[in-house]
């Protein structure tokens, strides 16, 4: 009988222990805020949750589908603005929601306008579709300015959280309270998504994905398929915009609508990685880090980023998760030790490079902005001159030999790999042949 | 059925009225008309550029028909997408392998399957407890012989797995008519021969249509064959028949026969 | 609205529709042939502006005009060498990201190099003022100018495709890219001409339209979705539907932008009037030009549901 001889060309770890895993998330969630216990850690944590459903919601277009979406923040942004005016209108009373569904409400507006846009958008597919998203974005961003009564205009609309009778003796004023709130949504959410994977709709999604064509030649409507995944998404996306609204209390159009948003949302879903289902998760715990710790140490964060995305997308396109399973794939053959050493070699040339680079930046962004306060700028405890040349020089030139050693390591690193993957291979046949 | 001369209601399984397609000016398809009883093993052969494959993506409705009729027993299904037509009994491989290459062998069958099974678009049950779904899969895996293969990525398979697979698909969903594009193509002697064996076992019951340039494999895998050349079929009959006819001698079989015979095989 | 008041509006209008068919079209033509949209597009765009802003504080804006677009060019060349080839092989997802990627980064370079806010690239001379006056309306030169380059340009384009040996490759490689590799050209650095020509299209409108519109960081997002509107209503694929798709939307825009009508002023005094607390209030009472800026997208929409080839579109996708 078939089944007994399985041949795992795919690594799987996942398969060991799926309970373990599970538990040692929601472990993860619950004990977060007991181990990093300052104000802007707890901060983080809660916007990590709810960008973890955002970013996991994106990725059922994006890794899942294939669909490559410019203006998800759309689902997300229109969840919390019905979110936060369903806020309003129950601490007056007029509607029975209590705060702990009102991320429901959310994702029951994000359904209804992925329903209403995504109609239209998963007309056409590939390109086609990812302009299409882009125009309904910057459709929907528009159409904020003319309706200020729903969108609040320029100041947005704001809310209190702290409405109606409590729930279980919690009133969600306190953030660790809110962040709570959002841990559970979170936990529910990721399962939802993971088990919507193991479903006929979810599996079709792949298969729509691989090979859109011959879909069509196995009964299915492609256009249906990737419409319903819409959906889906849109229902996911809106929860996590509530979530958004609740933490904030405040929701701004020209913020929360923009394409600016959608494409955060998309390069930290790739960079997280989109092949894997929990590349998105991690790509939240960089976007939170990026956008709130990278932001102070450096005015050109968002340089930095456009980097590390390109050079993602050149060399790594299943982005930080797949470095990390084809590293436990080679670890898991025993491997790895082979590559201490070259890792740490491309990991100082990088560095080198990077603060060769950090030094320019640093230094033209004084030059535009700080010129009043003399040609010294701190940086990395020394102190650089931007009117001496030698400075200038000196930058470039650890610019220019980090980058020249680092491509000279990575060659070397990709013969070692190679060579590692062969191995590997032979390893993979020998067992089965056994 | 067989048709029944006395003008009643005749059940091709397969019937092609006419059937015209044209690119711009170019005329690729110049009205074919074709009968297809049910169970009938039918191979579509002729010259390079003759029109086969196009033949099949009409009738599959991969392209719509510039005029004429492709009825499937007996209801009308050119102009209908390919998955309407799929969902009435049709289903058809491709010469150039159409897999989901990163889904495992198993799932690609069971992706073909959902459909047929009723399963639609449903999100609210498991792919791990359909049941009858998982089981026909398993079935099917066997069937095509490769089960040593079951969880292995579909695009690490080798050529003549993937072309397994593809066979596999496209019976998955039960249709009744199948049509098989060149599906020994770049196959080597060996693995061709089996693989046509294969085809004669999964196919059973079924109709079948066959684009094929091997004679051998036409000979021995077809009751009827049809030669298309120029756009038109010029010949639809028995393999003798068709060997004997002059027309199809002159315009194609004539020389490959011939030469075959002179090679030896 | 008088005649001449239409008149300039139409010329206005043609004028920034000839501006927008300028950037669809090189986008369109790197589609067809590479099959790549080019996200960063009007980023090159918002280059060479910048680019001859600073070219003209050196040598005039009359160089620049020269200058600016070959170096924007050269850089787009570089990049499909170093960068688009790498990923060509995976497909058009990851085209599209890495265009995508670029953009972000040509945003901050700029913002590094130029500042976050407007740079005051003016015209020269020559193209300050009216070039003729209707009754009162004004239609600058400027404006005339940027028709008149447009389509020189866009003649040029036409003559090199349609006569010239390099032409007719580029022709047979935008439809049939294995075939003429097989012929024995090179088809890589077709691509990459091709590109780097298309991002020299999009910096040349750059330096006729930065000084006659704002330069500024945000010029690149802000025309940028509108060119995809261009392209997708245009039909994908088509010239001649981005420039049918490029002087609609431009006309209309530039109409809607100046009229203060809303459905509610045209409906005041008949019997049909909108009062203040009525239901539709908010939305009668919205003047064309307050919905100007949606205007693209509902086209974009409308197109979509009544004719998802788009107005002349050839490609299925």
């Amino acid at each position: 009988m078939a089944g007994n001889n399985k041949a795992f060309y795919s690594f799987e770890p996942i398969n060991v222990g799926r309970y373990v895993i599970w538990s040692l998330f929601a472990l993860v969630l619950a004990v977060a805020p007991l181990l990093f216990t300052s104000s802007l850690a707890l901060t983080m944590l809660s916007q990590i949750g709810y960008l973890i459903i955002i970013l996991l919601s994106y990725n059922i277009l994006l890794g899942q589908g294939g669909m490559l979406s410019f203006g998800h923040a759309v689902y997300v942004g229109l969840g919390s603005f019905v979110a936060i005016h369903a806020m309003n209108l129950a601490a007056k009373g007029a509607i029975p929601v209590p705060l702990v569904l009102i991320p429901v409400v959310g994702g029951l507006a994000g359904m209804f306008f992925a329903a209403l846009f995504g109609f239209v958008t998963t007309k056409k597919s590939g390109t086609t579709f990812a302009m299409i998203t882009l125009g309904i974005g910057e459709l929907v961003a528009s159409m904020a300015l003319m309706f200020p009564g729903f969108f609040g205009g320029e100041g947005g609309i704001t809310t209190n959280r702290v409405y109606g009778a409590k729930f279980l003796g919690l009133d969600f004023g306190p953030q660790i309270q809110v962040y709570y709130l959002v841990a559970v949504y979170c936990f529910l959410c990721t399962a939802g998504m993971y088990a919507f994977t193991g479903t006929p709709l979810g599996r079709i999604l792949n298969a729509v994905r691989d090979n859109p064509e011959r879909v069509e030649f196995v009964g299915y409507n492609t256009q249906r398929v990737r419409y319903l995944a819409f959906i889906v998404a849109g229902f996911f996306a809106g929860i996590g915009g509530g979530l958004a609204a609740i933490n904030f209390e405040i929701v701004n159009a020209v913020d929360s609508l923009s394409g600016i948003r959608s494409g955060g949302y998309l390069l930290f879903a790739f960079l997280g990685g989109a092949v894997f289902f929990f590349g998105p998760i991690i790509g939240a715990v960089l976007l939170v880090f990026a956008s709130i710790l990278l932001s102070e140490l450096s005015k050109a964060w968002l340089l930095y980023l456009g980097l590390a995305f390109l050079f993602m997308v050149m060399y790594a396109p299943g982005g930080v998760a797949s470095l990390i399973m084809m590293n436990l794939r080679v670890a898991h053959f025993g491997k790895l030790r082979r590559l201490w050493v070259s890792y740490l070699a491309l990991a100082g040339t990088a560095l080198a490079m990077v603060l060769g680079l950090a030094a320019v930046v640093e230094m033209i962004y004084h030059i535009q902005l700080n010129s009043a306060l003399g040609p010294v700028v701190p940086f990395m405890g020394a102190k650089l001159n931007t009117q001496s040349p030698d400075t200038w020089v000196g930058a470039v030139f650890v610019v220019l030999t980090g980058a020249g050693l680092f491509e000279v390591t990575r060659r070397g690193f990709k013969q070692q790999w190679d060579m590692i993957q062969e191995d590997i291979e032979r390893e993979i046949k020998r067992r089965e042949a056994a | 059925m067989r048709a029944d001369g006395q003008g009643g209601a005749t059940r091709w399984a397969l019937e092609l009225k006419d059937l015209r397609k044209s690119f711009g000016k170019t005329d690729i398809i110049r009205g074919v008309d074709l009968q297809v009883a049910a169970g009938e093993r039918v191979a579509i052969i002729g010259p390079n550029g003759a029109g086969k494959s196009t033949l099949f993506n009409l009738i599959s409705g991969r392209l719509e028909p510039s005029s004429g009729q492709v009825l499937l027993h007996g209801q009308r299904i050119d102009g209908k997408k390919p998955y309407e037509i799929n969902r009435l009994g049709l289903s058809r491989s491709f010469q150039i392998t159409n897999i989901f290459g990163r889904l495992s062998t198993f799932e690609n069958l069971r992706c073909a399957l959902l459909w047929s099974q009723g399963y639609r678009y449903t999100f609210l049950r498991f792919l791990s407890g359909l049941q009858d779904v998982n089981e026909r899969a398993e079935e099917l895996l066997s069937r095509i012989h490769l089960e040593r293969k079951r969880d292995v990525l579909a695009m690490n398979l080798t050529y003549a797995e993937q072309r397994a697979l593809e066979v596999g698909i496209t019976i998955a969903g039960g249709a009744s008519v199948i049509l098989l594009d060149e599906p020994t193509a770049g196959m080597s002697r060996e693995e061709t021969r089996r693989f046509i064996a294969l085809i004669k076992e999964v196919t059973v019951g079924k109709t079948l249509l066959t684009v094929e340039h091997d004679m051998g494999v036409v000979f021995g895998l077809a009751e009827k064959i049809a030669v298309v050349v120029y756009g038109e079929v010029i010949a639809f009959d028995t393999p003798d028949k068709v060997r004997a006819n002059q027309r199809v001698q002159e315009a194609y079989l004539g020389s490959v026969v011939a030469a075959q015979q002179a090679g030896g095989h | 609205m008088t005649s001449e008041f239409a008149t300039i509006q139409l010329l206005n209008g043609v004028s920034y529709g000839l501006l927008l068919f300028m950037l669809s079209s090189g986008l369109t033509l790197i589609f067809s042939m590479m099959g790549v949209l080019n996200f960063a597009h009007t980023s090159f765009y918002m280059l060479g502006a910048y680019l001859a802003y600073t070219i003209s504080g050196v040598v005039g804006f009359w160089p620049a005009l020269v200058i600016a677009p070959l170096v924007v060019g050269g850089l787009g060349a570089v990049f499909e060498r170093y960068s688009l080839r790498k990923v060509h092989k995976w497909g058009h997802v990851p085209e599209l990201l890495v265009t995508f990627g670029l953009s972000y980064l040509i945003l901050e370079l700029v913002q590094l190099i130029w500042g976050r806010s407007t740079v005051p690239y003016g015209l020269p001379v020559q193209l300050q003022g009216p070039l003729f006056t209707l009754y009162g309306t004004q239609f600058p030169k400027s404006r005339s100018f940027i028709m008149l380059v447009s389509l020189v340009m866009l003649a040029s384009v036409w003559l090199l495709l349609t006569r010239t040996r390099i032409g007719l490759l580029i022709q047979a490689a935008l439809t049939h890219p294995h075939m003429v590799e097989a012929l024995g050209h090179n088809v890589p650095r077709v691509f990459m001409l091709v590109f780097g020509g298309g991002c020299a299209l999009a910096g040349l409108a750059g330096v006729i339209g930065g000084n006659t519109y704002v330069t500024e960081p945000a010029m690149a997002g802000s025309v940028g979705s509108i060119i995809f509107v261009v392209v997708v209503v245009g039909g994908m694929g088509s010239l001649a539907g981005a420039f049918l798709a490029s002087l609609l939307i431009g006309v209309v825009q530039t109409f809607a932008v100046a009229l203060d009508h809303s459905m509610a002023s045209v409906l005041k005094d008949t019997a049909m009037a909108i009062t203040p607390d009525s239901f539709i209030y908010p939305l009668a009472s919205l003047t064309i030009s307050q919905v100007a800026p949606i205007l693209p997208y509902l086209f974009l929409v409308l197109i979509l549901i009544f004719r998802p080839k788009g107005l002349l579109g050839t490609r299925e996708d």
